[in-house]
Order: structure tokens, then sequence, then C-alpha cells
């Protein structure tokens, strides 16, 4: 197994390194660097330019650049943010925990709820349960992610039940440890709603498909004709079969999650990864958009991973193979 | 078989609920200036965050009630009691280009002397939401075409010459499928969006839209289309095609792909929605269609003011309802679809 984690952990390199390359192609091809608004302002020396862009790399050909920055990586140096002026390494080291949280937060959300309503669903295609959840699913799947987090701070205005924005209040510092808790917590909720509705619908829907397949295979009837309650049969039996798809989708769904995470925490003002790529991108701040992409797409490749382990531990027939 | 599918899609009800109100939006969509009682852009500082007007029906006329501003501070407005205006049917206003091409001036519906008509209120710099949802409505609901259009070409060549040619062109195709599916996607379009943008006029933004989600999404395409492939390039019948000799583009283009047309046709339709939303997002974050212009996303992106929230003006959200409705209609025609073209797709007991 442990060869199997290697193997997987390798092929994150070619992979980063397309990504990273892409991007940094990609950027030097915009117009303007991050020193085009200095540049602009009348009242600043020539000379002090031309030395900004030469300690920034600024003045090299792109792939240059991009040697330089890989050399840097391979020592565990990030970069330093232009905007923030500090190393891109502690500003990830800031921000990502929160992106992970609510991610976790909002898959925990769509899996905890869309189980047991699945299950209950395909128990009786056609049933009420069956009818109520897919035209719910139907409908939370067509709302745009940035709509619903529009929506939900409308409602925190207009109602004051909860935050605004942001992942702490003010006194946050000041309170004790199991009130900074349940302050974060009182925070989560609403991106994790936000977030977590689609992926419910998501699940819901495969696995109620799941389910129905695994329903009509002969061991279910076996089952049945062993005199095992429904409940049993349900929830010990085909339950258990019919999450295995689902489990290797999770390094996707988890794709998704990054995406709709950059815009949800740009309308809820939340401290996360993806506030902070997408302004580090407006800004041109190349190395905090290379650094928030190689973290991106790592916490992709580790969530594959580990749903790919999380696979092949609930299914004994499949084998850390290849 | 073209005309079989789309008589068994009518006869579902999902079906013809979901073609008709598709029908109604596009149409809606293309007729908009003529819809619209002004343009898009002409603002009326003076009516910032106007209410939605109420139309009364009085004297054998549907009429325009007017409303008066009591406090600035709050754009709190107060209709005025017995004030109203007729409504002028099918008379003449600013002038515009039906399609694009012939030169008009009608309007459905105009209000005289300059009084005005905010069927859903107006934004903050006093422009007409209904008028900006119906023009926005062309771009939005277009781009969902063109792009699955752009996307299924590609990936139909792209899988089919995949999935026929084997070998090292079928590695390459599907490694960088994987690529494209194992990265964020936002983040890819934002790092294209500012890589082409010096590339492309700023009002031709609509096309390099249209491109960067199209480029973005051909992966998964083209990889149902080279299984579909694989698994047809072992029938008899294309063996018999083999064995009579015909060239590989004629096998590939004449009996391969047509033999997956049923699959792309329902597969661009359930990924219309993704579109739309792709679209709406992007110019949600200030990254897409720009002012003057208006599109659904931008009209939100625009709502994200806290005065907005705290005041309640609930119009400004508009454009979401219509695309919820957009993408549920286009879902249920998809599914609708999927069942006619092949009624094997269906779960069972549903």
């Amino acid at each position: 197994m442990t060869a199997f984690i290697l193997r997987r952990l390798a092929a994150l390199l070619p992979m980063l390194l397309a990504v990273t390359l892409l991007v940094f192609a990609l950027m030097s091809l915009a117009p303007g660097d991050f020193l085009t608004p200095v540049k602009a302002q009348r009242d600043i020396n020539p000379a002090l330019i031309a030395e900004l862009q030469k300690s920034f790399g600024l003045d090299r050909p792109w792939y240059e650049q991009y040697a330089l920055w890989l050399g840097n990586v391979l020592h565990l140096d990030f970069g330093y943010s232009w905007t923030y002026k500090v190393p891109v390494a502690q500003l990830i080291a800031q921000r990502a925990p929160a992106t992970i949280l609510l991610s976790l937060t909002s898959l925990l959300l769509a899996w905890t709820l869309a189980i047991p309503l699945a299950v209950l669903a395909a128990a009786r295609p056609g049933g009420w349960i069956d009818r109520l959840t897919s035209a719910a699913a139907y409908f939370a799947l067509a709302i745009p992610e940035f709509f619903l987090a529009l929506l939900a701070v409308w409602m925190a205005a207009r109602t004051g039940w909860f935050p605004i924005g942001g992942l702490t209040s003010l006194d946050h510092d000041f309170l004790s440890p199991s009130s900074k808790f349940f302050d974060i917590a009182y925070h989560l909720i609403l991106p994790t709603l936000v977030l977590g509705l689609g992926g419910v619908a998501g699940t819901l829907r495969v696995l109620r498909a799941n389910v129905l397949d695994v329903l009509q295979s002969e061991y279910v009837t076996a089952a049945r004709a062993k005199g095992l309650s429904e409940k049993v049969v349900l929830f010990r039996h085909v339950l258990r079969n019919a999450l295995n798809p689902l489990l290797s989708t999770i390094g996707y769904a988890f794709a998704g999650l990054l995406s709709g995470s950059l815009l949800v925490e740009n309308v809820m003002n939340y401290p996360g990864l993806g506030r902070l790529v997408y302004e580090a991108f407006i800004r041109e701040d190349q190395f905090v958009v290379l650094g928030s992409v190689v973290v991106g797409c790592s916490l992709l490749i580790v969530g594959n991973l580990l749903s790919d382990l999380a696979l092949a531990w609930s299914d004994p027939r499949v084998r850390y193979g290849r | 078989m073209v005309a079989d599918i789309f008589r068994s899609l009518l006869r579902r009800p999902a079906g013809l609920i979901s073609a008709a109100l598709l029908g109604l939006l596009y149409g809606m969509a293309l007729f908009a200036p003529f819809l619209s009682p002004t343009t898009p852009s002409a603002q009326n500082l003076d009516r910032t965050y106007h209410p939605p007007t109420a139309l009364v029906w009085q004297d054998g006329h549907l009429r325009v009630q007017l409303y008066q501003l009591v406090d600035p501070s709050t754009a709190a407005y107060q209709p005025l009691p017995d004030r109203s205006v007729p409504l002028r049917w099918f008379s003449e206003g600013p002038s515009y280009k039906l399609f694009g091409l012939i030169p008009a001036n009608r309007h459905l519906f105009t209000v005289p002397d300059s009084h005005p008509i905010y069927l859903l209120g107006s934004d903050a710099t006093g422009r007409d939401v209904f008028t900006r949802l119906l023009y926005g409505a062309g771009i939005s609901l277009s781009i969902g075409l063109i792009g699955v259009f752009l996307t299924s070409l590609l990936g139909l060549t792209i899988g089919g010459l995949a999935g026929y040619l084997g070998g090292w062109p079928d590695s390459l195709a599907m490694r960088l499928t994987e690529f494209l599916m194992a990265v964020p996607g936002l983040y890819l379009l934002l790092a294209l969006r500012a890589a082409l943008s010096s590339r492309f006029p700023s009002d031709a933004t609509f096309l390099l839209i249209v491109i960067i989600l199209s480029a973005l999404g051909w992966a998964g395409t083209a990889r149902v289309v080279r299984g579909l492939v694989l698994s047809l390039r072992e029938r008899p019948f294309i063996l018999a095609a083999n064995i009579i000799g015909q060239r590989p583009w004629t096998i590939l283009f004449r009996h391969l792909l047509p033999n997956t047309f049923s699959y792309l046709i329902v597969a661009a339709t359930l990924s219309v929605p993704g579109y739309i939303l792709g679209e709406a997002a992007l110019s949600f974050l200030g990254l897409g269609i720009q002012e003057p212009a208006s599109s659904w996303g931008l009209m939100l992106g625009q709502a994200q003011d806290i005065k907005i929230f705290m005041l309640n003006f609930w119009w400004l959200l508009t454009p979401g309802a219509a695309i919820i409705l957009t993408v549920i209609a286009f879902n249920l025609l998809g599914d609708a679809l999927r069942d006619a073209v092949d009624p094997r797709f269906r779960l069972p007991g549903k």
C-alpha cells in the first residue's frame, strides 16, 4: 500500500509542472504586470522602477522567470507576495485551512443529508419521498452557487440571524477556546449551506441511481428471502455497495468545491484560498497565484488519493494494482 | 430520425413544457429591442433604485402608476394617488436594429412624455432592469448554444480520432482530458481570461468567453465519444466496411460518428446550463461581459452592494431567477430527450 501511495504522489509532479507552466505562460501573456500601476504614477523615479523590475525578475523572458521560480520552489521557497509583502507560503498557510475547512464541512453536509434521503427515496421509487427529493434536487442543481451566496448574504443582512461574512467575529482573539470554536462554527453555517447544497443534490441523484441498481442484484433477493428486515437490507447490504462508485468521485467533487468556493468566498467575504487567488489574479501578483494553484491542485490530487484508499478499504474487490 | 426524436419528445409533458418555455425565452431574447420600452443603457439619475411600477386598469386602458421620490438617501418612492398615464401600444420609441439587421423604432409599449416605466424596477443609475434583463438574455442564452456547438464539434473530432486511431494519439488526447478535468475549472478560466484579454478588443469579449468556455469544456464529451467509438469499432457493420475496403476516414465520419449522434444531442442539451452558469460566474466576477452590454451574471454582480441588501431592492435579483428558470428548462429538456432517444437509459422505477 505504501508503494501505491508513493506512486500516486509521484504522479503529482508532472501534473503540477504542467499546471504551473501553463499558468505561468498564460499570466505572462497577459498585458502588463504587477508594476503597471506603479509605472503609471508620474512622480516615481524610473530608476526605482528598473530596480524593482530587476529584483522581481520581471526584466527577463518568462521561461527564465519560470525556471527561477521552479528552482526556488525546490528549496521550498514559494516566493514573495508583492501585494502583501509577506512570503507566499505564509500567506497560503493562513488561507488554505479556511478553504479546506469549508470544503470538508460542505462535503460532510452533502453526505449526511444525501445518504439517508437517497436510500429512502430509492426504497420506494415514485413514492412521496422520492418525488419530493427529486424535485428539490432538480431545483438545487439549477441555482448558481454565487446567486445562492447572494441570497444568503441578503437573508443575513435582512434578518441579522447570521453574520454577513468572514470566518471570525471582531473580538475572536479575546474569546475562550470553546467560544472560539462556536464563533467559527456560527460563521461557517451559511457558507457551508451555500456550497453544500449543490453537493447534496448531486450526491442524492447519483446515490439514488446506484441504490436502485444494487436493489436488482440477487444477493438482495437472497437477503430478503432469508427474512432480514428491510432496514437491514437497505442500510447494511445495499448502501455499502451503492456507496462504492460514489467514493471514487470524491476527488472530482473536491475539484467542484474548490471552484465553487472561489465564487462563494468572494461573495461571502470568506478569508480562504479562493478569494486570495482571485485578488492575486486581478493584481497580477504572480507568485501568489502560482502558489495557490499548486496548493489547489495538490489538494485535489490528495483528495483523489484519499478517495481511492477509501474505495479500496470499503470494496475488497479493489486492489492497489497498477 | 431527427423528426422521430422530436415527435417523441413533444409527446412527453416535461419535454413539451420545457421546449415551450425555452422557445418563449429565446423568442424574448430575439425580440428584446421590440419588447422593451427603452434601451439598456438609458440612465435616469433622478430615478435610481425605483421599485417596480404598478399597472392599473382604468377607463378601458392599461395605465402606469406615477411615483415621487420621498427620501433620496434611502431611495424611497411613493405612488402619487390618482396619477397615472396610459400605455401606448406599438408606438415609436428609441430606434434599434431588429436581429442586428432591420432598422426599426416600434416598441410593444412605451409611456408618453418620457414618464418612467420600470416593470422590474431600476438599478443604481436608473436603468430599466426589465430592459436589461431582455437584452442580457440574448447574451446569456446564445453563449450556451454557441459554446455547446463548439464543444460538441471539438469533442466529437478529438474523441472520434482518439478512439479510432488508438495508439499515441489516443494516449495524448486522454492525458490532455485528464489534465483538464483534474484542474479546478475556475482557476484555469481566470488564467485564460487574463492571458487572452489583450488579444481581443473589448467588444469581442463575448467571443472570448465562448472560446474559453469551449476550450475547457470538450474533455468530457471527448472521453465518452472515444468510449463509444471504441465499442462501435468492434461491431460487425464496421468490420464489413473494413472488408469491402472503405477508407478509414469514410468509416470514421460516415459510420462511426453518426452513431454517437444520439448520445451527443442529449449530452449537448444537458451541458448548455454549464455554459450559461460559466458565463454568469465570469461576468459576476467582473471578468466576463463588460458594460454597457448587459448579461445576467453582470447584473447580479452589480447587485452585490450592502445598500441593496439593507434596503431590500429585491428586483435587482431577478436575473438570478431567470438563470434558474433557464437551467431547469434545459435540464428537463435534456432528460426528456434522453428518454426519447433511448428508453434503455431510463432508470428502473421512474
